[in-house]
């Protein structure tokens, strides 16, 4: 039934996403087979090959997405998205005690033939969960009540995945504070993390005295800017002397529980990676054999690459999970920089169209969703390229609609056809 | 544009996503090392190993050769249960050994990998084509074609050298060679390693991360083939040496001949030497080796440093004509030695008539005669004092190659010792020591140490009348230029004109008959005009060594010879015998009827 205003899907739908994310999929799925000529599949298209089964995942998932933007309501999204967010939270704690081990974590469900994660889609109900709450009338984000609901919103998911040994997953959650700053959340929160993550670092690579310098020095420069602009009155000069104390007093605590949380809290083939990534030892041959294969891969392919097909380090097996989590490796060494730029030019503006158009929408619940699956497109590639270059630990979650696997192209298939569908929703109507 | 909160967010996309890409850029573009790693991890380059050089004799004759042998390999991951016994019994090995290499693979897995290792070494032809016939039934099992030398002429394990795996020592300071690569450790195979072992090629293969074999790198175009080493023509005569060998069996000391036109070594004997049987597999070998209490590894023509004995007595002669403090005709007498202190002491001196010339005291090698020219050549009136004229008899002395290495391209050669003026001033203070107390020179005895090859080489000067080429073992070919300070004479201080005097006594010596006083009658071969010099040095060790120097013919010398046998009495008795052998199987090819009792007697004497 369609009205006169509305708009035909070839208008409503946005194209400028469509197109990067056909590209993605289909330049990982040749990528994919890269990884697997070197066995001699009888063609891109045996099934007995990942290429192939690669291939049977990508029509699934256009067939999910087809049926996501043509067939389903988009009303429906905001309608289970609390029930849902509910469901995938249960099945997230049930699986640390009835799931599958695999590969050390045991975030699996396995019925029969199908194994399923949780933690993958619960990415796509947490944003959902997050649209709903956020895009209330008298939802206001520096309220304490509705910060704290969100803050549960967000910590819950990331705390059961922490015990399923999916810390990598977990990382991605922290994205959702940019779809939080986008609705008004002080950037001092971001700025806080920022600092945060930079003491870690300072706390594990130089003396201790550094960081404290540094902590100080900044809360040092905060007060006397803050008197100088914004503490005129006597109670406002006593709020900024107690807050900055506060922040010195937790600023300290932190640095001295730095090293007991890397040491007792983190998993030791964590503090590995970590210590790798921060250069504070050197194991080439251990955790350190990935990253630096990886590097290899990549670094060998130089600025127009080895050819498709043509690379031997990601053909001969070098690079450890090379079509799933180190994908990328196989785009450096083949297609060297220009594969490199392309790809990651693709990612950046397909996130960019996302940012765009969600901003422009009139929904709020549509443009929230839409944040949070940019962020989360975000997250999973810098962490995932991040990674296979040396700048970020060794993570393993898989670079979206490239790596192997249908349990994540699935996911991010309907995590991006549910926002077009929202987004045509607004296309068809206003 | 405003700078809203999606546009710090854009911004910050933007950042960090031209952090991703320059960090790319720097692995890709700007830092090379990445590339060198991919090469070498995915690159395996298998050597070829080029066919070592030959080492040929001066008529072309093969001392060393090369063969084929196999080693066996084996690669313990792909290792599958095999029945031991049945490979014992093809490899020629102990149940014992397959299992402590067995039990090795196991211990130290981690560390072999997927590596392959060498199983068992230099595996016969036979044996291995015999292996092959049942390889199926063991997997993980292969052979690798080696070569290894070969040695058609027993020509002296000293001599040819040996080669062996290049040890951790030799790899640190020649980056050239790798591990498992074999280097000629001593002898010819040391001196000329560079010609000999040619350039090595590979093939370059890629591997996969398990370090099977997957494909060959660039279709094979970037494979290198090997080139083989360049074959060494040596001086040596094989006949000459064989039969040096033979002569000195069961002796210990040297022979070393030389022609003296060239400097060319034509024989080289160290006994006892190492038997070439033992060079082919010297790591099997090298413990009986070198336990042997007449160190067999140890090469006396180069590096043993004796007292010359009487055969010095040439080179005071030679220095007290070229001084003017002797005239051939300058007559001493000599009673039974010559008495240097006022109480009587006396270096002694076998019977002879008296007085003599400088060519019989030569002929019948007179002691007291050479302390008197040695008394003059110290005293000599144009130096201010008895130092400066010990200096400058040093300085002859030294002319003639004593004093230090000749230079010669044998590998190892040592100097032996000529004493300085300095050297007695440590001893005796300054000016406390005078002509009595290093009266031991005047005959070749005392501080004196000279390799005997540096005796050889005497006589080769002395054949020249008065210089000599650098003694050589490589000859000068059309396919290898040896360097040019072989091939330019080197001139003693004594002028040409005062060695026929010398000359004269050397040849008298030889072919004055017996009961003329002449001390080597032994040696003359009618015909061959052999000029000689006996010499007993003495030894504080024990028995005195026979040392004889000889050259023939008198005219345009084609040999010169110098013999050591340690521990053999004197000069005369066996050195003697042995020198002219060489001297008459090299000029006339053969030792005349007349003279094969003297041969078997030689050969069947045996000191050791």
């Amino acid at each position: 039934m369609r009205s006169e205003h509305e708009r035909g899907l070839t208008k409503s739908i946005d194209w400028k996403i469509i197109v990067p994310f056909f590209l993605l999929v289909f330049f990982g799925w040749l990528n994919i087979y890269a990884t697997v000529h070197g066995a001699e599949p009888d063609s891109i298209f045996d099934p007995a090959f990942r290429s192939g089964k690669q291939l049977i995942w990508i029509f699934c998932s256009l067939g999910l997405g087809a049926m996501v933007i043509l067939l389903v309501s988009p009303k429906i999204w905001e309608v289970i998205a609390t029930p849902s967010y509910l469901l995938v939270l249960f099945l997230l704690f049930l699986v640390i005690f009835v799931g599958r081990d695999i590969k050390g974590s045991n975030s699996w469900f396995s019925l029969g033939p199908i194994s399923f994660q949780p933690a993958e889609i619960s990415k796509i109900t947490t944003a959902l969960m997050l649209a709903t709450l956020m895009s209330r009338q008298n939802f206001r984000i520096d309220r304490m009540r509705d910060l704290g609901i969100v803050g549960a919103v967000l910590l819950l998911p990331m705390l059961a995945i922490l015990c399923e040994h999916e810390t990598g997953s977990m990382l991605v959650y922290v994205g959702y504070l940019f779809t939080l700053y986008r609705e008004g959340l002080s950037g001092w929160w971001i700025f806080a993390l920022g600092s945060a993550i930079l003491l870690f670092i300072l706390v594990l690579t130089t003396p201790v005295y550094v960081p404290l310098a540094l902590l100080f020095a900044g809360i040092l420069t905060c007060f006397l800017v803050a008197r100088r602009n914004w503490a005129r009155s006597i109670r406002q000069k006593v709020a900024l002397r107690r807050g900055l104390l506060a922040l010195a007093a937790i600023g300290t605590a932190y640095i001295f529980s730095v090293g007991f949380v890397f040491n007792n809290i983190l998993q030791e083939h964590q503090q590995k990676r970590i210590e790798v990534l921060l250069g504070l030892t050197e194991d080439p041959s251990g955790v350190g054999y990935n990253v630096n294969q990886s590097m290899i891969a990549i670094g060998s392919g130089g600025l127009l690459g080895k050819g498709y097909l043509g690379g031997t380090q990601t053909t001969y097996g070098f690079v450890p999970e090379q079509s799933t989590d180190f994908i990328f490796c196989t785009v450096g060494e083949e297609w060297g920089f220009l594969g490199c730029l392309a790809v990651i030019a693709l990612y950046a503006f397909l996130i960019y169209r996302i940012v765009v158009d969600a901003d422009d929408c009139r929904e709020a619940f549509t443009r929230i969703y839409g944040y949070g699956v940019a962020s989360c497109l975000f997250m999973h590639l810098f962490i995932n390229v991040g990674m296979t270059v040396g700048l970020m630990p060794v993570i393993g979650i898989p670079l979206p609609l490239f790596s192997y696997g249908g349990s994540s192209l699935l996911t991010f298939t309907l995590m991006i056809s549910i926002f077009l569908a929202l987004y045509r929703q607004e296309k068809k109507y206003f | 544009m405003e700078l809203d909160r999606k546009n710090k967010l854009l911004i910050g996309l933007g950042v960090a996503v031209l952090l991703l890409l320059g960090k790319i850029f720097y692995i890709q573009v700007i830092d090379r090392s990445y590339k060198e790693n991919a090469l070498n991890n995915s690159m395996v380059y298998d050597d070829i190993f080029p066919p070592r050089g030959l080492i040929l004799d001066r008529n072309g004759k093969v001392l060393v050769n090369n063969q084929v042998c196999y080693d066996i390999l084996v690669t313990p991951r792909e290792l599958a249960p095999f029945d031991t016994l049945t490979l014992c019994d093809l490899l020629g090995i102990t149940p014992e050994y397959v299992k402590e290499k067995t039990d090795y693979y196991r211990r130290y897995r981690t560390r072999i990998g997927y590596q392959t290792v060498t199983f068992l070494k230099q595996v016969s032809t036979e044996t291995y084509s015999r292996f092959s016939e049942q390889a199926y039934r063991f997997p993980g099992f292969s052979g690798k074609e080696r070569t290894i030398r070969s040695y058609p002429i027993n020509a002296g394990g000293n001599l040819l050298g040996y080669i062996s795996e290049a040890d951790p020592v030799f790899l640190n300071t020649h980056k050239d060679y790798k591990p498992g690569d074999l280097v000629g450790k001593t002898g010819i195979e040391a001196a000329m390693e560079s010609e000999l072992k040619g350039k090595k090629g590979y093939h370059i293969f890629l591997r996969n991360s398990r370090n099977q074999i997957k494909a060959t790198y660039n279709n094979g175009e970037s494979d290198v083939s090997a080139e083989p080493g360049t074959d060494m023509v040596t001086t040596i005569d094989a006949d000459l040496q064989q039969y040096g060998q033979y002569l000195m069996s069961g002796k210990l000391g040297s022979i070393v001949a030389i022609e003296p036109g060239t400097g060319e070594i034509l024989a080289m004997v160290s006994s006892p030497g190492i038997d070439v049987s033992d060079l082919a597999d010297i790591g099997k070998n090298y413990n009986k080796i070198s336990r042997d209490r007449n160190k067999p590894m140890f090469n006396r023509t180069v590096q043993a440093s004796y007292p010359p004995g009487s055969v010095f007595k040439l080179v005071n002669g030679l220095i007290g004509l070229q001084e003017g403090t002797l005239t051939p005709d300058r007559r001493y007498p000599c009673n039974n030695g010559f008495v240097y202190t006022s109480g009587g002491k006396k270096l002694g001196c076998h019977s002879h008539r008296s007085p003599l010339n400088l060519e019989e005291a030569v002929m019948m090698s007179c002691n007291g005669y050479f302390c008197y020219v040695f008394r003059e050549i110290l005293s000599n009136p144009a130096f201010k004092s008895r130092e400066e004229a010990f200096d400058a008899w040093r300085d002859y002395v030294t002319s003639f190659g004593f004093g230090g290495s000749l230079g010669s391209d044998f590998p190892f050669e040592l100097g032996g010792n000529i004493p300085t003026s300095n050297y007695y001033n440590r001893i005796y203070g300054k000016n406390g020591w005078r002509f009595q107390t290093i009266i031991s020179l005047s005959i070749g005895q005392g501080e004196i140490g000279v390799t005997p090859l540096q005796i050889a080489n005497l006589s080769a000067t002395v054949a020249n009348r008065g210089h000599y080429f650098i003694p050589h073992i490589i000859k000068d070919t059309d396919g290898f230029e040896i360097d040019l300070k072989f091939k330019e004479p080197k001139y003693t201080k004594v002028d040409s004109v005062q060695f026929e005097k010398v000359i004269g006594g050397m040849w008298r010596a030889v072919n004055s008959g017996p009961g003329s006083g002449g001390t080597a009658s032994v040696a003359a071969v009618p015909g061959l005009d052999i000029c000689g010099k006996t010499g007993t040095a003495q030894n504080p060790h024990g028995a005195d060594h026979s040392v004889f120097i000889c050259f023939a013919p008198r005219e345009n010398p084609k040999i010169a010879v110098a013999v050591y046998v340690e521990n053999a009495g004197f000069g005369a008795t066996w050195a003697c015998p042995i020198a002219s052998l060489i001297l008459e199987k090299y000029l006339t090819g053969s030792v005349r009827e007349e003279r094969k009792w003297l041969e078997e007697r030689v050969v069947n004497k045996r000191f050791i």
